[in-house]
């Protein structure tokens, strides 16, 4: 277990210090200048000049770099050259509309998935089974802004249940942040979900036909008994794997749906800085992200271990 | 399902209930960028000034929707004979929102800090004449120029001229502190912007008590954010597309007004093969205009002949001298020399009325013979490759600044348009201060770059914007980039 640990917990390390060169190396080659987009097209060259000296740009480009990353060591992320503020704030004011959305979607997800895919698993090629699989086809081919945008047709515009869009704020209440985030949630949700069912369906399937399924139901354990103690719990590791997955993208590229539901998250954040060159945030928001997913691959792993006690005494 | 039923239900009747109750006296207004920070005196974003211009920040003078310049924190002035000193009087009683005074060292400090050395200020070239501000009493200031400068009161109303107070520009960028009728209140980024009224405002007080600016960048969103009733005004509706069903709708009502912004088709004046007049001429007879405003504007905007606006009463209609004839245009190329055309790169930023446009420019332009291959870059791109590094051919873009046609002026200008006879007319305008001389020369300057066919000039860009029913003085027209509340009311 702990020689398991160590060897995640390396490569965990080694991934974030390569990323950190390839996210900066990348922001640095890409064309424009922060500074030039700021001021317009009627900017003198050296007011652009003065810009960039106050912003630091001025400064070797390996400076920079180490200056970044002792910063993000210490968790210093930097200021924002276009907004001004500090981007650990940006940041942070994001991820408490983007963390919520991503958990309340995977909740939804798992929700629909794991019951529809036992269901369809232990009602292999009857009318229900079909029935699952055809609503998953469907959920699969459907874009999610497109859902999205149906979504908002109905309950914003057609019975005005919900606002079409926006994120008043945690301040405003908890009821109105989550009435917020209901309908991009479930926009994001669908897709994956549909995606789920199917991994735990087909997953579920292999180990029905397993021999220890076969001696547990030898054993006497009834079908419903051998699929709940034995299937279920072995069935789990691959969908643990496509919910990791899933977390990851649901905090991140969730920006499509952002855009559709006008919320301020951290997908949009990006979006914003890179087209505005806002150099310093694209780097630390996309370096978070990278750790945070380098994170949660790391918990999955950890995971595993937790229902596959192999990996524990392995190696 | 129930649970969820219910939850939306609850939902939504609080929010009714908050509606409801700010009906009167609260807007929301969304527009479609987020401003980066709100100090207009540090930034070119127009976003900045949509938010901040005369509701937060005022200047000495200030534009009226019609593009008039009237007295803003200047309540009269004084020119001196020779045009180089302007004596402005300010008005007493007036306070920045944090308490503190509004006088001349405020005045003096505002421009001062604008034109000093390390200045960040995005339109510099507005102070560039200025060469002394002196303080005479707390209610005068005076400005020396180095040449009469025609243009000055304007340049005063622009919004990177706003008089701003030295104990709180430091933080403009996250908490703007002006003399305007609306306090600013909080900015939750990404979401929006709530400023309030100024009880203690100088002049007549605004008729709201609050308003909310919302920032809803995709079209579509747009689109259902204004039929739920969500947001009340839409200043720039980004999908033309839509707008007719908002006329059509009672519960709406639409406002199409002009800017100053000339689209225009530029060309690299500088490198072959647009370096050569002939060409020019061939491009723009080889374009239809009203195709483009139909297929790319949905039908807005007005058909322009040189780099001025139409709604200005000095401009003159060129458009005559290069309507749409691509047998003329034809012609004109196999005189150049290129009878069988040529391959060119043609660069386009982001907006709509370039990407919609330019494919239907690539398309009138292959009818003779000109092969353009289409690029699209970012603004960031765009400004690096194109508008600086000049590495293009050609470009659409819509110039918003207000009477910018002494760009041509400039020959290191990314169109790199460089003829002594025009540089020689706008510096007597500069001039100049008489109205009738001002005004021939801004003719004459119209009909020497539209003969020189410098740029195709495509139309004047128009603004949608969508209201409910019954809002009242919102700008028709913008002459920059604002969207005053301060006469805005409800029926």
């Amino acid at each position: 277990m702990i020689r398991y640990m160590i060897g995640r917990v390396t490569s965990l390390c080694l991934s974030l210090v390569v990323a950190s060169l390839v996210i900066f190396t990348v922001v640095e080659i890409v064309p424009g200048d922060p500074a030039a987009y700021m001021l317009g097209v009627n900017a003198r060259p050296d007011t652009i000049a003065a810009l960039r000296t106050e912003l630091g740009l001025d400064l070797p480009t390996v400076q920079r770099y180490f200056a970044w990353i002792s910063g993000l060591v210490q968790g210093d992320f930097g200021i924002s050259y276009t907004y001004r503020t500090p981007v650990a704030q940006m940041v942070a004011d994001r991820i408490a509309v983007s963390l919520p959305l991503a958990l309340l979607a995977l909740a939804i997800t798992v929700a629909i998935a794991f019951p529809a895919g036992i269901y369809a698993a232990s009602h292999r090629g009857r009318a229900g089974d079909l029935g699952v699989m055809g609503a998953t086809q469907l959920g699969i081919a459907v874009p999610n802004f497109w859902f999205a945008m149906i979504l908002v047709l109905i309950f914003a515009i057609k019975l005005r249940w919900v606002s079409a869009g926006g994120f008043p704020g945690w301040n405003a209440g908890v009821l109105k942040g989550l009435t917020a985030l209901i309908l991009p949630a479930i926009a994001l949700a669908l897709p994956q979900a549909a995606i789920l069912t199917r991994v735990m369906r087909s997953s579920l399937l292999d180990m029905l036909n397993e021999d220890f399924i076969r001696t547990a139901r030898a054993k006497g354990l009834s079908k419903r008994q051998a699929l709940w103690r034995h299937a279920v719990r072995n069935a789990l590791i691959p969908v643990l794997t496509i919910i990791g997955l899933q977390f990851s993208f649901l905090l991140a590229g969730g920006i499509v749906i952002e855009q559709v539901f006008f919320l301020p998250g951290m997908g949009r954040l990006i979006f914003q800085a890179i087209s505005s060159r806002d150099l310093i945030v694209v780097e630390s928001v996309v370096m978070l992200l990278v750790a945070s997913v380098i994170g949660v691959n790391f918990a999955v792993d950890l995971a595993y271990a937790a229902v596959d006690p192999r990996l524990r005494t392995r190696s | 399902m129930n649970k969820l039923t219910t939850m939306m239900l609850a939902g939504s009747t609080a929010m009714l209930a908050t509606g409801a109750f700010a009906q009167n006296t609260h807007i929301n207004v969304a527009m479609q960028l987020e401003p980066p920070n709100l100090d207009p005196t540090g930034g070119a974003a127009q976003a900045i000034d949509s938010v901040v211009y005369s509701n937060i920040f005022e200047g000495l003078t200030r534009f009226m929707s019609d593009g008039s310049v009237v007295p803003g924190l200047a309540e009269r002035w004084d020119i001196s004979d020779d045009g180089l000193v302007y004596t402005f009087h300010l008005r007493s009683g007036v306070t920045f929102h944090d308490g503190t005074t509004m006088d001349a060292e405020d005045v003096k400090f505002s421009l001062d800090r604008a034109r000093a050395e390390d200045s960040t200020n995005a339109q510099k070239g507005l102070f560039a004449n200025i060469t002394d501000v002196t303080v005479v009493d707390p209610l005068t200031v005076q400005v020396t120029l180095s040449v009469p400068t025609g243009s000055f009161l304007f340049n005063m109303a622009w919004g990177d001229a706003v008089i701003v107070g030295p104990e709180s520009i430091g933080d403009a960028a996250t908490h703007p502190v002006g003399t305007g009728a609306f306090v600013f209140q909080d900015w939750v980024q990404g979401d929006h912007i709530n400023i309030a009224r100024n009880a203690n405002y100088w002049g007549t007080p605004a008729v709201l008590e609050s308003v909310t600016f919302r920032f809803i960048s995709d079209p579509t969103a747009a689109f259902a954010a204004m039929m739920a009733e969500d947001v009340d005004v839409f200043a720039g509706f980004p999908a033309p597309e839509n707008v007719p069903q908002f006329e059509a709708d009672p519960r709406f009502q639409v406002l199409i007004g002009n800017t100053e912004g000339e689209t225009i088709l530029a060309m690299n004046n500088g490198a072959e093969p647009f370096s050569n007049r002939l060409v020019r001429k061939a491009v723009a007879h080889a374009i239809d205009r009203q195709a483009i405003i139909d297929g790319a504007m949905y039908g807005m905007g007005t058909p322009i002949g040189t780099h001025f606006a139409p709604h200005n009463p000095d401009y003159i209609d060129l458009t005559g001298l290069s309507n749409y004839d691509p047998d003329l245009a034809r012609q004109l190329l196999a005189e150049a020399g290129y009878p069988d055309g040529f391959d060119t790169v043609m660069t386009l930023p982001p907006p709509s009325y370039a990407r919609r446009g330019g494919e239907i420019i690539a398309a009138q332009l292959r009818e003779v013979g000109i092969n353009a291959e289409i690029q699209n870059q970012e603004w960031a791109q765009w400004l690096e490759v194109t508008f600086r590094g000049h590495d293009y051919g050609l470009t659409i873009v819509s110039h918003t600044e207000p009477m910018d046609i002494g760009i041509y002026a400039n020959p290191g200008y990314y169109f790199q348009y460089d003829n002594p006879e025009f540089q020689q007319v706008m510096d007597t305008l500069n001039q100049t201060t008489d109205p009738a001389a001002r005004s021939a020369l801004l003719k004459q300057a119209q009909t020497i770059i539209a003969e020189d066919y410098v740029n195709g000039y495509l139309f004047e860009l128009t603004i949608p914007t969508i209201a409910r029913a019954g809002i009242e003085g919102l700008w028709l027209n913008q002459p920059t980039a604002a969207i005053d509340m301060t006469a805005v009311s409800w029926p």
